[in-house]
Order: structure tokens, then C-alpha cells, then sequence
């Protein structure tokens, strides 16, 4: 056996690897099946320590699926024996299928992540190069693990959530196994009752409407705006393109108190259309921003022969223009969309009917302790489903426009 | 010779011009509609004594009947006009009202301060003080016609004209709101609080967008979808997440990572984290009050907001050429040297403009915290604060005043960060 550094981080980049994954197959295992779950670490960690060892030594040649599933074997194995068969805190025959399952899982994932951490490193010593390359592998897998489950357990929780009821939840707060046999009307029992019992079809309706008609708006308004802005000479277009997002900074509270006792007076407070004045208002200047940014980078020249041969400023701009400018136009939209769709605070504030509340309004009805959790869930889900949908369907456009936006907040 | 510009402004410049504030009017109309004219009227009401029930402008509101019940023609009966001022503060003056009576009814007297011109009748009301009510009687007659034909007195409404201050219109000004907010103890509390939130919040998006960065700068399976995911917090609607963190960190039964931590051994009995305001931590024999529910805020911002700068520091990242890494590898510089000495000095510029942004933009939060703990267990920021001052104590000028707080706390900031800030733009 080799020593040196390299042998000695193999060791220790195993134990952690040992215990993180040890944490993550327990707590799944918990949220599956439902089974009361202690995951013993340390013990895990001990054994990661082994298989750490077990995978430098194997020379990187000679690493392949037969030799790794070995020393993948034995670590189910060691942990079986260290922790007396019970790697979970509790008797192995409890469930015995799902927990041999989850121990194998665990052991392929740290036998996995060894085999890509140590990539290319045997046991034995290395530059500082050679080790600072092994920990960066070591924090970006472990970056990526962690973040992972950072980011995606509320929406695991929402989701899951919504699909249990309250009772099962008060009982175990851990179980989220999903009971299959009993059918997709009683699985998807809340979103049902949301949309016959708590008018949730109308809110999608009227989250639609407005997002559309916002979105409409602003480019009718941010379109010819930008164009002057990038293309026209005018005294005080350089302020006007510098100091437009400053628009976009007032905060929307300072706003509210003004807007509610200006609108209220008006009659237009709680109705879609004072939402469809406001909305427009604070997402122009930051389209404007962005479109005018993307104008000026398209030739000018495509537009001055188009001027040459007759067509009028109208024309360039819908004839020549807006087509070069369809990835921006998309992505604007897109973004505009999105910042309609999940406003909260003015339609909060203005609707009180709820015939014409939105989604965001509707939910937030629904945080009553009279109303089941996981009637709330379902509502966020219905809330988050199709903008997360559009998002994934157009993530390019959208990806662009916000790093474009720069803004919202 | 003369070399100098033509100082005049040739037709066809001031056609362009004329064309650029055309295009830019219907934008500029709607900003100063919605934007800047409401942000003036806010500092207008904070100087104002405003209820949230003064918005209902006074008017007067009608109550027509006859008494009794006509049954027969050529009946007796007294038509009753009950008067109501709508606001419990502010006068009605020089009412004067006009009715259309139906066919078949006759007046039998009409009083001085009113006329007949049939069928109309108008009358002179006067003035009706705040919360007050006022019985005008006429005695009238009816004849077969009105029970005939189905109209009945209360069919058309009365027209009425009247006078009124309206408070928001009026010129009376107070500085009580602004006494009334910077006396109170909680003020410079809320606004010690606001700035932990805004600076702990921004920085953390940004050291986990740079995290997050780091760890996708490199070409794996399943990059894409990583990405994707960790776009989920930003894109998703701020009630969906912050319902289901509240889910998430309930302290009651059912609270999922409560169980989760218990069942682990971690902690003993379940943490509020949203609902308290200090934790006491023991380190070293000291014992620290630990601010637990601002903590939690700031996590949950830090989580939401960190996609933003992940994918601006992402897309830099990838934007420094690839040869300055070669360079430093023939000089034999390690990978934590050139991230320490190549890399994050190349970031500086896009991570002091993220900060500037997200600070502003933080700063100015309100859904996440109202949602997440509404105000209470010491995360009431300056936003929050408008909102319980305006619609929770229902005092629009106090809430105001607070407005007008943050509006210049931002505005001094914004000042300086662009005094102070690098030039080159994101």
C-alpha cells in the first residue's frame, strides 16, 4: 500500500462521501416509504472511509464495473456488519426490499462519486496542483448534491404535499409515500376540489387574462418607445436611455398607498382592469431597456435602405425591425409574462371580489386555518405549474431576457 | 474658414424629432400616470391626516318612503326622504336634491324649500354635518293611477348636488405623521432590521450564485437540467414558495424538517424558525441571542434571489477567455490560485453591479417577508412596516410617511452607489 497524501484525501473524500450519502438515501427512504428512519453516519462514514481506500489502490486501469461493484458490495457489507444489521436504526426485516434497495443505492453513489472524484489519481503522493484538483472535484460534486436538495425540497414538499391529506401529514410529517391503488380521482382529490369548490378554474382564467393583456400592452408601448431611444436623434434621448431603468427601481410599495386611494376614488380598485393599468406601467420601462439595448445592435443599414426605398419609419419598424428582433421580442415577452403571472403585492391590495381575484390572490385566500394544507399546496402547485412550464419550454429566450433585464427583483 | 457644426436645426432633424417624442409619449403617459404621480401624491398624503375610511368621499345617500303603504286611491300618505351623510367626518353642504314622483301621486303642500315642477320635485337641503341624518316629510295623495301602473315612489332615484371637502384634495398639511413614526421606539428597530435583511440578503444570493456558478462551469451529464433547476426559486411565483417553506419549517406537527432534524438527532424539541424571534446559542461559554426568524428571512432570500446572479456570473465566467488560464497553468499557478487571482478579479465588475441591483431590489422587498412571517418575530423591515401602518392600523398617512423613508433611503443610496460604482455596465 502506497502512502501519501493522495491515499490519506482518497480516505477522507470517501468518509464524507460515505455520510452525506448516507443522509440523503435515509431521509428518501423516510419520504417513500414512510418508514421511521435513523441513518447511523457515522457508521456510514466509516465505511466510505474503506471504500475510499478500497478505490485509490485499485490502479485507474483497472477500474471498471466488476472491480468497483466489488468493493461496492463490500461496503454494503461492512456497514451491514458495524452496525449489526440494522444500518438504519431499525431491524433489517422491517421492509427488508426497500431497505436492501436504499443500502445498495447508497453504496453505488459513493462508490460512483469515488470513481469520478478520484478519476485518474492512484494512492500514493502528489503536487499541490495535483490536490487542489481533487478537492475542486471534491466541492463541485458536493456543491451540486447539496444544492440540489437545497433548491428542490420546498417543491418536493408542495408537490408532495398536496397529494396527501391533512390527517396522514399531522401523524407523520415524514411520510410522503403516495398510495397508488386508490386512484387518480381520490390522488388528485384537492385540485379537484379546488376547481369545483374554490373557483380556482376562473382565478387560472383570470391570471391569463391579465398576463396577456400586460404583456400586449408593454410591447405596444416599449416598441416604438425603444425604437426612438436607439434609432432617433432627439435632445435628451442619452439621459432618457440611461436613466429609464431608474423608473424600474421605485419600489411598488411606495406606490401602493397612492395607487389604492387614487384607484379607489375612481372605482377602478377591484377590478382587472386597474391591474392592467398598473401592470403595463411598471414592466415598460424595463422592456424598453431591453428592447432599445437589443435595437441598437441590429445594422442600421437594413433600415436606411428600407427608408430608401419608400417605406415610412411605421413600416421599417414593423417591416424590418421587429422581425430582426424576434429573439428579444420573446424573451421580453417571456419576462414580462412571468412578472404578471407571480405579482403578488397589487393584486393583494386591490381585489376583494373573488370572482375576479388571480392566482396569486386565490392562494393566498386560501391560508385560512380552515382550509386543509394540502388544499394550499395544490393551489401553488396550479400557481407554479404553468409558468414553470413556459419556462422550461422557452428556458433559452427567457435566460436571455433576464440576464438582459438585470432587474426584477 | 469656419469649420463648426450648423448651430440651426435643419427640417428634417426636427421631423426626426418631433417623430421621437410621438413614439415615446404614450410610454411617458403611462410612467407618469402610474409612476410618477402616485410617488408625488405619496409624499402629498404623508403630510395629511388620512384614515383608510376616509377614501369613501362623503355623499349623501337617500331613503325613499311612503308611509303607510298606499292601498286604495284617494289614500293619505306621508312621502319620507331619509337624508344620510356617507362619512362620519366631513360636512355636506348646500345639498340639493331633485326626485321624479311617479304618476298618481300629488303633493298636497310643498314646503318653502322646495319646488314643484311637475312631475319633478327639487329641494334645498342645506348642510348635513358628518355622521348625521335629516327626515324631510311631505304629506301627498294618491290617486288610482299610481297603484294602477306599478311605479312606485322608490323607482327613480334622487339627483342630488352637494359640496364636500374631500380630505386627500383638501390644503390642510400635518407633520404628525412623521412625528408619529420617528418617536416610535420600533422605528429605528424596523430600520436596523431592513438593513440586516437587505445587506445579509444580497450578499448571500451572491456568494451562492457564485457557488453555483463555480460548481456548473463545468460539462457534466445532466447540466442542463441542473441549470434548469436552479432557476426554479426565481421563476416560480413568490406565494407558491413561500406557502411551501412555511410548510417546510412549520414548528407545530406536520412540519416537515422539524421531524426531519429530530429524527436525525440533531435537535431536541422543534425549532420555531419563523415564529421566533431569538434563539440563545451557547459558543464558548458565551451565550449569543441568535436572531432566528430574521435568519430564516434572509435564507429564503438568499435562496429565491441567487438564480439571478447565478446566471450573470455564469455567463461572465464563460466570457474570460480561456488563454489567460493557459497562461496561468504555464506558470504553474494551482486551481485555487487562479480562481483567487484570475478569476474573481475578472468577476469584480459583475458582482459590484449585482450587488448594487440586488441591494436596491432588496431593500425595496415586500411579498417575501409578509408572506413568510408578516412582519412579526423581529423581521419587521421598513416595506412591511408601510403596510401594517397604512392597511393593518388603517392609517394612509403614517404608511406614507414610512413610504417617503424608504423612498429616500433608497434614493440617497442609489446616489451613492452610482457615484461610487465602476463604470463599465453589466
Amino acid at each position: 500500500m502506497r502512502f501519501g497524501s493522495i491515499t490519506i484525501l482518497a480516505g477522507m473524500i470517501g468518509a464524507l462521501w460515505g455520510g452525506v450519502w448516507m443522509t440523503v438515501t435515509g431521509l428518501l427512504l423516510m419520504l417513500i416509504t414512510g418508514l421511521i428512519v435513523v441513518p447511523s453516519i457515522g457508521l456510514a462514514a466509516l465505511a466510505g472511509l474503506v471504500t475510499g481506500l478500497a478505490v485509490v489502490m485499485i490502479t485507474p486501469a483497472q477500474r471498471n464495473k466488476i472491480s468497483l461493484g466489488l468493493v461496492a458490495v463490500g461496503g454494503v457489507i461492512l456497514l451491514l456488519v458495524t452496525s449489526g444489521l440494522e444500518p438504519f436504526s431499525t431491524s433489517i426485516t422491517q421492509q427488508i426490499f426497500s431497505q436492501i434497495i436504499a443500502l445498495l443505492i447508497w453504496s453505488g453513489l459513493v462508490v460512483g462519486s469515488l470513481a469520478l472524484c478520484l478519476d485518474g489519481y492512484e494512492a500514493g503522493r502528489a503536487k499541490r496542483y495535483r490536490v487542489e484538483m481533487l478537492l475542486i472535484r471534491l466541492f463541485k460534486g458536493m456543491g451540486l448534491l447539496l444544492f440540489s436538495i437545497f433548491v428542490a425540497l420546498p417543491f418536493y414538499i408542495m408537490v408532495m404535499t398536496s397529494l396527501k391529506n391533512q390527517q396522514s401529514l399531522l401523524q407523520n410529517p415524514l411520510d410522503f409515500s403516495i398510495d397508488l391503488t386508490q386512484g387518480m380521482a381520490s390522488l388528485f382529490r384537492s385540485y379537484i376540489e379546488l376547481f369545483n369548490d374554490y373557483h380556482f378554474g376562473t382565478f387560472l382564467l383570470n391570471s391569463a387574462i391579465v398576463s396577456v393583456v400586460t404583456v400586449v400592452l408593454t410591447l405596444l408601448f416599449a416598441i416604438p418607445g425603444a425604437y426612438a431611444v436607439a434609432r432617433l436623434r432627439f435632445p435628451g434621448q442619452l439621459f432618457l436611455s440611461r436613466s429609464i431603468l431608474l423608473i424600474y427601481m421605485v419600489p411598488a410599495i411606495v406606490l401602493v398607498i397612492p395607487l389604492y386611494a387614487i384607484f379607489s376614488q375612481l372605482g377602478l380598485r377591484d377590478s382587472l382592469l386597474g391591474l392592467m393599468v398598473v401592470y403595463p406601467a411598471t414592466t415598460i420601462p424595463v422592456a424598453l431597456y431591453m428592447l432599445q439595448g437589443y435595437f441598437r445592435g441590429l445594422p442600421p443599414e437594413l433600415e436606411e435602405a428600407g427608408l430608401m426605398d419608400g417605406l415610412s419609419r411605421w413600416q421599417v419598424i414593423t417591416k424590418i425591425t421587429m422581425p430582426l428582433a424576434l429573439p428579444a421580442l420573446a424573451s421580453v415577452s417571456l419576462y414580462v409574462f412571468m412578472i404578471a403571472w407571480n405579482e403578488f403585492l397589487f393584486a393583494f391590495m386591490f381585489l376583494d371580489d373573488f370572482q375576479i381575484f388571480t392566482l396569486s390572490r386565490g392562494v393566498v385566500s386560501l391560508n385560512s386555518s380552515e382550509v386543509p394544507r394540502q388544499h394550499l399546496m395544490a393551489g401553488s402547485v396550479v400557481a407554479t405549474v404553468p409558468v414553470l412550464v413556459i419556462f422550461l419550454w422557452f428556458e433559452k429566450y427567457l435566460v436571455s431576457g433576464l440576464t438582459a433585464g438585470s432587474v426584477k427583483g | 474658414m469656419n469649420h463648426q457644426p450648423p448651430k440651426h436645426v435643419g427640417a428634417l432633424a426636427k421631423r426626426e424629432r418631433f417623430l421621437a417624442y410621438r413614439m415615446l409619449l404614450p410610454t411617458f403617459l403611462i410612467v407618469l400616470g402610474i409612476v410618477l404621480l402616485p410617488l408625488l401624491a405619496n409624499f402629498w398624503i404623508s403630510f395629511k391626516s388620512v384614515e383608510l375610511g376616509d377614501l369613501r368621499a362623503a355623499r349623501p345617500m337617500f331613503n325613499e318612503q311612503l308611509k303607510p303603504r298606499p292601498k286604495t286611491a284617494d289614500q293619505e300618505v306621508t312621502l319620507r326622504y331619509r337624508i344620510r351623510n356617507s362619512s362620519k367626518k366631513e360636512a355636506l353642504t348646500n345639498v340639493v336634491f331633485t326626485d321624479t314622483l311617479p304618476e298618481g301621486l300629488t303633493l298636497l303642500t310643498v314646503p318653502e324649500n322646495c319646488q314643484l315642477d311637475t312631475p319633478n320635485l327639487s329641494c334645498y337641503i342645506g348642510t348635513i354635518d358628518g355622521g348625521k341624518r335629516l327626515d324631510l316629510k311631505l304629506q301627498a295623495l294618491v290617486k288610482q293611477a299610481y297603484i294602477d301602473n306599478g311605479i312606485r315612489a322608490r323607482s327613480s332615484k334622487p339627483i342630488a348636488s352637494y359640496d364636500t371637502v374631500n380630505v386627500l384634495t383638501s390644503l390642510s398639511f400635518t407633520l404628525d405623521n412623521f412625528r408619529k413614526v420617528f418617536s416610535a421606539d420600533e422605528f429605528w428597530t424596523v430600520l436596523r432590521v431592513s438593513f440586516y435583511y437587505t445587506i445579509f440578503g444580497t450578499l448571500g444570493a451572491l456568494v451562492l450564485g457564485l457557488f453555483a456558478a463555480q460548481i456548473l462551469n463545468t460539462s457534466f451529464v445532466g447540466r442542463p437540467v441542473i441549470r434548469g433547476l436552479f432557476l426554479f426559486p426565481y421563476v416560480a411565483p413568490v406565494i407558491a414558495v413561500a406557502f411551501a417553506w412555511v410548510l417546510l419549517l412549520d414548528a407545530g406537527p406536520g412540519g416537515t424538517f422539524n421531524a426531519m432534524l429530530q429524527q436525525m438527532g440533531m435537535v431536541e424539541g422543534p425549532i420555531n424558525f419563523l415564529g421566533q424571534k431569538d434563539i440563545s446559542v451557547e459558543i464558548l461559554g458565551l451565550t449569543i441571542n441568535f436572531p432566528m426568524a430574521l435568519t430564516t428571512v434572509i435564507t429564503f432570500e438568499a435562496w429565491r434571489y441567487f438564480p439571478l446572479s447565478f446566471l450573470f456570473i455564469l455567463a461572465r465566467m464563460q466570457s474570460i477567455p480561456s488563454d489567460m488560464y493557459e497562461a496561468a497553468e504555464m506558470d504553474g499557478a494551482t486551481p485555487f490560485q487562479q480562481f483567487w487571482y484570475l478569476s474573481l478579479p475578472q468577476l469584480l465588475g459583475i458582482l459590484s453591479v449585482l450587488f448594487l441591483l440586488r441591494f436596491i431590489w432588496t431593500f425595496n422587498k415586500f411579498d417575501d417577508i409578509f408572506l413568510l412571517t408578516g412582519g412579526a418575530a423581529g423581521t419587521r423591515t421598513l416595506t412591511v412596516d408601510v403596510y401594517e401602518q397604512a392597511f393593518a392600523v388603517s392609517n394612509l398617512g403614517a404608511g406614507a410617511a414610512v413610504a417617503v423613508v424608504v423612498f429616500v433611503v433608497l434614493l440617497s443610496f442609489s446616489i451613492l452607489f452610482f457615484k461610487f460604482s465602476p463604470q463599465d455596465d453589466a
